[in-house]
């Protein structure tokens, strides 16, 4: 695969497996710089584990996991936090801390990353990410007193707080409605406009992919079956790729 | 139990012992969760301390009562205060007390983690840069070795306090008599040795307690066993290590 000057994800040749399960084989492909590149397939078929591998929370038996011009499997942990301050991760399930209020699941990254910031400033930060998913006035509440969609738009909220390069989103509109689901895909665009990020979604909601997808990358059987945009796969022959756009 | 379960047991209790072995390790890793740390004591003891201190009240009261007509019979009931103080300080109030926060402290810690791993609320810490085992684990590991101890010498003093009410139910003990019974029969052996354990107690409960939390799976059905095996495991932890102190404190002779 050629590397791009612009490309801040290489998958390279990566293999995973559970036991006898072998979730990815020779899984191989790249995120550009300001691209927004989907991930599509069924349920199962190993594109959370892609995402974590990429994150470092999994590590692959073998191929390469670039972000970012690192080589995530052979990072030292402190370099992986380092690394991970410019990598966003919104989780499937919003992933909210329950015992912490709004106001503290966002200050919980920056109190990590930005040590020596001021109180008044990390309370502009939370504003303004609040702010920009809508928000402002769920601040002192609990995450148990949100709605799901609100769960996920402050998921985002707190991913978008560190101001990360890269954002990998991990299904963003499953469990939501029609309506909240469109909602999330273009805070999603709005997002990638404003932050001038590059996003990496794993989804298998049709709708979200075709509001949101640069590219698309087919997962099956965990491989790289094909790549295309949306007309082009929407308009294959193959049967495989057929059976996700009918 | 089948050799599978001989097996199994031995697996579980090696990996208890790497989580422990890791918590030392981290521990004393620079970026200590003092904060982290400060709050988990007062969660810990704050939400134990009603439980204990009536547990600790009964169990002197009972004990008092239970004992007083074996000691009439043989004559000697002044002797009531000296060894219901011996029998709370040396073993009961201690052992309750961890037992009580085996079930607390251990099901809490138990639940709490294992719903932060099945939801991957432990995933997003570590994604935001930070080492959950030090922010989660050693912080309430730690929590519970200081606070067990402060909690069962409270408990010694609550326990000896519910003895004074239950030797005055059918005598009549005065104040000064009871504690001057009670200091002069309790000495540095009987009171260390038992406090010293404590530590070891509130160490098994928050270490078993986060590596439950911590391996927990298979959803909201994972929390629940996470939670019941934290407070199975460290209830047996507790009378195995209560085993192994009496044994070294008489090996020592300590008693």
């Amino acid at each position: 695969m050629e590397t791009n000057s612009n490309t801040v994800i290489k998958v390279e040749g990566i293999n995973k497996s559970f036991g006898d399960n072998h979730v990815l084989r020779d899984f191989s492909t790249q995120l550009l710089k300001g691209e927004n590149l989907v991930v599509l397939g069924k349920s199962g078929s190993g594109k959370s584990v892609l995402i974590k591998c990429i994150i470092g929370l999994l590590k692959p038996e073998s191929g390469t996991v670039d972000v970012l011009g690192k080589n995530v499997p052979e990072l030292e942990q402190e370099e992986l936090d380092q690394l991970r301050v410019k990598v966003g991760f919104l989780f499937q399930s919003n992933a909210l801390y329950d015992s912490m209020s709004i106001r503290q699941n966002l200050e919980f990254p920056l109190r990590r990353h930005r040590k020596n910031m001021k109180q008044e400033v990390v309370n502009q930060l939370v504003m303004e990410v609040l702010g920009q998913v809508g928000l402002e006035d769920t601040a002192d509440k609990m995450p148990s007193e949100l709605s799901g969609g609100m769960k996920k738009r402050i998921a985002l909220a707190r991913t978008l707080i560190l101001k990360p390069e890269i954002i990998l989103y991990d299904e963003p509109t499953t469990g939501l409605d029609p309506i909240t689901g469109r909602g999330i895909s273009s805070l999603m665009l709005s997002v990638q406009k404003k932050y001038n990020s590059s996003s990496l979604i794993i989804s298998h909601d049709l709708a979200c992919v075709q509001m949101t997808a640069n590219r698309i990358v087919m997962l099956i059987d965990g491989g790289c079956y094909t790549t295309g945009t949306w007309k082009e796969l929407q308009s294959s022959e193959d049967e495989k790729v057929k059976q996700f756009f009918e | 139990m089948n050799t599978s379960g001989i097996k199994g047991f031995f697996l579980e209790a090696g990996a208890i012992a790497r989580f422990s072995g890791r918590f030392f390790r981290e521990m004393l890793k620079p970026r200590f969760e003092f904060a982290e740390f400060l709050r988990q004591c007062y969660f810990l003891g704050n939400r134990s301390l009603p439980l204990v201190a009536i547990t600790a009240f009964i169990m002197g009261l009972v004990i008092t009562i239970q004992s007083r007509p074996t000691l009439v019979e043989f004559g000697a009931e002044a002797w009531l205060p000296k060894m219901v103080s011996v029998s709370l300080v040396r073993e009961i109030a201690p052992v309750i007390t961890a037992l009580i926060c085996a079930g607390k402290i251990g099901s809490g810690i138990g639940a709490e983690l294992g719903s932060m791993k099945v939801t991957e609320q432990i995933d997003a810490m570590e994604v935001s840069g930070t080492n959950p085992y030090k922010f989660l684990a050693v912080t309430r590991i730690l929590a519970a070795t200081l606070m067990v101890p402060v909690l069962a010498i409270l408990a010694d003093t609550v326990s000896l306090y519910g003895a004074f009410l239950g030797a005055n139910l059918r005598g009549a003990v005065s104040w000064q008599l009871f504690w001057n019974q009670v200091f002069s029969t309790l000495v540095y052996g009987d009171v260390l040795p038992s406090l010293i354990k404590t530590f070891f107690f509130g160490f098994a409960i928050g270490v078993i307690g986060c590596y439950m939390g911590f391996t927990s799976s298979k959803g909201t059905e994972g929390v629940g066993i996470s939670a019941n095996s934290a407070v199975v495991v460290a209830s047996l932890a507790v009378f195995i290590l209560d085993l192994l102190a009496v044994q070294v404190t008489d090996i020592l002779k300590l008693n």
